[in-house]
Parts: C-alpha cells; structure tokens; sequence
C-alpha cells in the first residue's frame, strides 16, 4: 500500500512540476542556475574518480590477462567498454545521486519546514515547477556532458598509468581502445544516464518536499532520498541493459 | 471582503477549529487575538488553502476559495501578501532579492523600476542599508521586517499578517503597526493580523476576533474589548496587574 502511495504522490508532484511556468525567464535562469551548481559543480568529483577507476581497471586487467591467449591489446578494450557501458553511466550515476541528491533532498527539505514553499505557494507561484522542473532539465540536459567527459578521462587515465608503469605500450593500448568500437554503446550509455539524471533529480526532490516537521526529518528525507534513488538507478540499469543490448 | 463560514478543522482527531464564521472587513484592520495554541495560525493558513480543512468555505469578494481548481487559486493567492509567524524568507537570496522575487515573478517592471520598488518598501518597514545581507545575517526582528516588504511588494488586495510585531522593540513595533493601517486604508486592502499585543490591538483594530479554544469567543470593536465583560478576554486583556489596575481607574 505504501508503495503504491509514494508511486501516485510522486507522480503527481512529477506532473505539477511540469505544468506551464508562471514566468519563461525567471524559469531559463533557474535552469542556468541549477545546471551550475549541480552540474558543473559535479565536474571535480567525476573527473578525479574517473581517472582513477580507468587506471585501476587498467593495471588489473593487465594483471589478469598475463595469458599469452589473450593480446596485451584487451587491456584498451577493457577500460574502453568497462568506462563506456557501466562506468560512466551508471557508477558515476550512483555517485552523483549521492553528492546531488543528498542536497537536493536537504535544500528541499528545508525550504518546506520552514515554510519557504509556502511563501511560494502564497505568491501564486507553482512550487513544485518552480524548485524542481528546473532541477530535473539541469540534470538530464548536463548528464550527457559529465558522462562523454567522465569517458575521456577514464580511458585517458587508463593511458597515463598503462603506459607509465609499463604494462601496456602506447601504441597496443590505442589499437585496444578502437579496436571493434561500437558507437551504439556511447548512445546506450547516453540513454541511461539521461533516465537516470532523472532519477537523481526527481526522487530526493520528492522526499524533500514532502518534509514534515523539523531538522531531523530534513535528514532522514536525504537519506531517503539517496537510497531510493540508488536503487531505483540498479534497477533501471539492469531493465535497460536487458532492453537495448540483449 | 473575506467571508469565512463554519470552517472546522482538526489535527489526527483533535478538534483545532471549530465552527469559525467571521467577516473580514475590506479597508480595515482585523484583528485576531487568543492565547497561544488557540488556532489563529491554523486559521489563516486555512484561508488560504495551506491546510485542508475538515468543512466550511471561504469567500473572497464572493469568489469561493474551495471551489476553485489549482489554477483559480493561484489568481486569488496572486492577490494575497502573507507574513508567516516565522519570516520564511528565502534563504538563498538577499534582503533585496527576497522583495524583487515576487515583482520579478508577476510584474514587467525594468530592473531598476524593482529595485526602487524593493527600496521603497523596506524604507517603509525602517530597514535601510541591509539590502545586500543574507537572512541567516538578520536579528529576528529584521527578518521580520523585510517579510512585512515583501508582503506589500506587490500591493496584494489581501494582507494576512501573523504576528508582525513579534520580537521588536516598542518603537519599530509603532512602525509596523501605523504602516499596516496606513496602507490599508490607503489601498483599500482586506487585512488580518494576528497578534498577542494588546497595544496593537487598541492602536489598529478597527475589528477584533478573539478565539478561544479553537472557537469564535466573542467579535467586536477595540472600545468595546475595554469594557466586555467576557471572563476570557478580561483574562487575555487585562493579564497583568497593571492592566487590572488601569481597569478599575475607567
Ligand atoms: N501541522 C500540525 N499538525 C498537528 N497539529 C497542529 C499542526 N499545526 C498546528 N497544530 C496544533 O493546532 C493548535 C493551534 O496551533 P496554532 O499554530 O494555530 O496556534 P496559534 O494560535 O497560532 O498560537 P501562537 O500564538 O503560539 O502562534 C496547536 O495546539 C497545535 O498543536
Ligand atoms: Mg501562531
């Protein structure tokens, strides 16, 4: 039963948030606002863990294809598709909904227990398009850009430490990562995050607004709202794996 | 007008509002008193559709407030300014940002028209050279204030003040209160204050609603407060022995 409310409520809250705004500029720069704080914002923490994660997916696979079967060439290709399917979609996702959802949760949450929604609400202006619309298009509209960029620098990261600590050379290491490229696996890539930016977006921002009481009900909102929205992410991944590869 | 009629309302079970009729008069200041606890925020939050209420109905001019989709109420609360018992100013924005906000959202005025219309307000409400401080930089009683702006920013037909005066001092507490009723009068506007001070009370009420228990106790005027017998209000009245005393000189 629980379930199902938390459903219909959220969608409800989803479509308000969709509804005509009251003003087109006032609404842009919200847009530009938010895609600064959420998106740019993110830029640091993405491009750190993925330098990291494709030198690490780099050494160990070097490590574990010292069978002379297998080509020194699989280590690119592994970074490549490990970066390109899950990594920079769906790892970083699950990051980025813990960094963003966390505060999107908290302002959220704060702004509806002391009373800011309702000052909102009393101006005649729709509180729900107005807070969370504009968080929800930064979100979907940067995730393509955080994910191409986290791609880059995982496979440029895998690169940096293969070539300097030697267990890849230069020029296996570039014939791996075009080797059989399929271009659709960026756009499978691309669609996921985009259904995830989503998620990120709408499901700390529905645990926020519906907020009662104090403090401590602003923090158990944005615990809410990063585990729902975490496992809502998995979820999606494996639904649209199993759409759009199998 | 505001017309409000057997507006009941409860908490999971618990009785807060019962059976509520009063008319808020248009270019006067209402009043509504009570001890703490007794309903009055409930109320207006009421009116204005930010609690369900369990019966009763609202008019606006005659416009009934329940009837009317998300949209027709977006237009009547268009013409409401609110002043929230805690400030709720928008704690990401400036003095200044908090005033314009509601300008930027339903006017076509030019940034500088705004601006003016920012400073014009908070002058009014005594609050200069703050124009550029968050609210988590403000005393109580500032935070107040710049609310008081942005409630009239937008010259509302209907002003619903919870408690404006709370947390000054006597001197700016004047201030409030004969800007309230200037502008009322001024404007023409419908406005409801609540309030536990009795100086407001004798200074502004043109007319009085005092709750008791979550039930319309007794209305009138601020002559007449003075001299009810009513037990309850003598209480609310005359609650201290200053008070007491000034009654027996009359
Ligand atoms: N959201 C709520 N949930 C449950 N009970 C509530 C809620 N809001 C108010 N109440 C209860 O309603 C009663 C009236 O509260 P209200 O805030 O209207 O008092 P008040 O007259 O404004 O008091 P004060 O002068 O102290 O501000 C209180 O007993 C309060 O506990
Ligand atoms: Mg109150």
């Amino acid at each position: 039963m629980n379930v199902f409310f938390h459903f219909g409520r959220y969608f409800i809250l989803i479509r308000r948030a969709f509804g005509k705004p009251e003003k087109f500029s006032v609404y842009r720069n919200r847009i530009f606002e938010e895609m600064n704080i959420l998106g740019i914002g993110s830029l640091g923490i993405v491009a750190i863990i993925s330098v990291f994660i494709g030198a690490v997916i780099t050494i160990q696979s070097a490590f574990n294809f010292e069978n002379p079967l297998v080509p020194i060439y699989a280590v690119g290709v592994a970074v490549r598709d490990s970066m390109i399917l899950e990594f920079s979609p769906a790892i970083i996702s699950l990051i980025l909904a813990g960094k963003i959802g966390s505060s999107i949760a908290s302002e959220i949450g704060t702004m509806r227990i002391t009373e800011q929604i309702d000052a909102l609400e009393i101006m005649g202006i729709n509180s729900a398009s107005y807070l969370i619309q504009p968080k929800i298009v930064a979100c979907v509209v940067f995730s393509p850009v955080l994910v191409i960029f986290s791609m880059f620098l995982g496979i440029f990261g895998g690169y940096v430490f293969g070539v300097m600590t030697g267990v890849v050379t230069n020029y296996e290491y570039i014939y791996g990562i075009t080797y059989n490229f399929r271009p659709y696996n960026v756009v499978y890539a691309l669609i996921k995050s985009g259904v995830f930016a989503f998620i990120i977006a709408s499901v700390p921002a529905y645990h926020g607004y519906y907020t009662s009481g104090g403090s401590l009900e602003v923090g158990r909102s944005s615990t809410k709202g990063v585990v729902y929205s975490s496992v809502l992410i998995l979820t999606f991944d494996l639904i649209l794996t199993q759409l759009l590869l199998a | 007008m505001i017309q409000i009629n057997n507006i009941s309302k409860s908490f999971a079970g618990r009785s807060v509002l019962k059976d509520v009729s009063f008319t808020f008069q248009t270019g006067k200041v209402n009043i509504i008193i009570g001890g703490s606890g007794s309903g009055k925020t409930v109320l207006i939050r009421s009116m204005v559709g930010l609690n369900e209420v369990d019966s009763g109905e609202v008019l606006y001019d005659g416009r009934n407030f329940y009837e009317l989709n998300f949209n027709g109420k977006k237009e009547i609360r268009k013409e409401i300014g609110m002043l929230f018992q805690g400030g709720a100013l928008f704690d990401s924005k400036t003095v200044e940002e908090n005033v314009v906000f509601p300008l930027s959202m339903f006017t076509d005025l030019s940034e500088s028209e705004k601006r003016d219309r920012a400073n014009f307000c908070l002058q009014r409400v005594n609050l200069l050279n703050a124009n550029h401080l968050f609210p988590s930089e403000l005393s109580g009683g500032m935070k107040k204030r710049v609310a008081i702006a942005r409630a009239i920013a937008v010259e509302p037909k209907y002003l619903f003040c919870d408690e404006p005066n709370s947390g000054l001092d006597p001197k700016t507490s004047i201030v409030i209160d004969n800007l309230i009723k200037e502008i009322t009068e001024e404007y023409g506007i419908t406005t409801i204050v609540i309030t536990h001070d009795m100086n407001s009370v004798i200074e502004i009420g043109d007319h009085i609603l005092f709750i008791y228990e979550g039930a319309k106790w007794w209305e009138g005027n601020k002559k007449e407060i003075l001299k009810t017998d009513n037990k309850e209000i003598q209480d609310f009245v005359y609650a201290t022995k200053f008070m007491k005393d000034l009654r027996t000189k009359f």
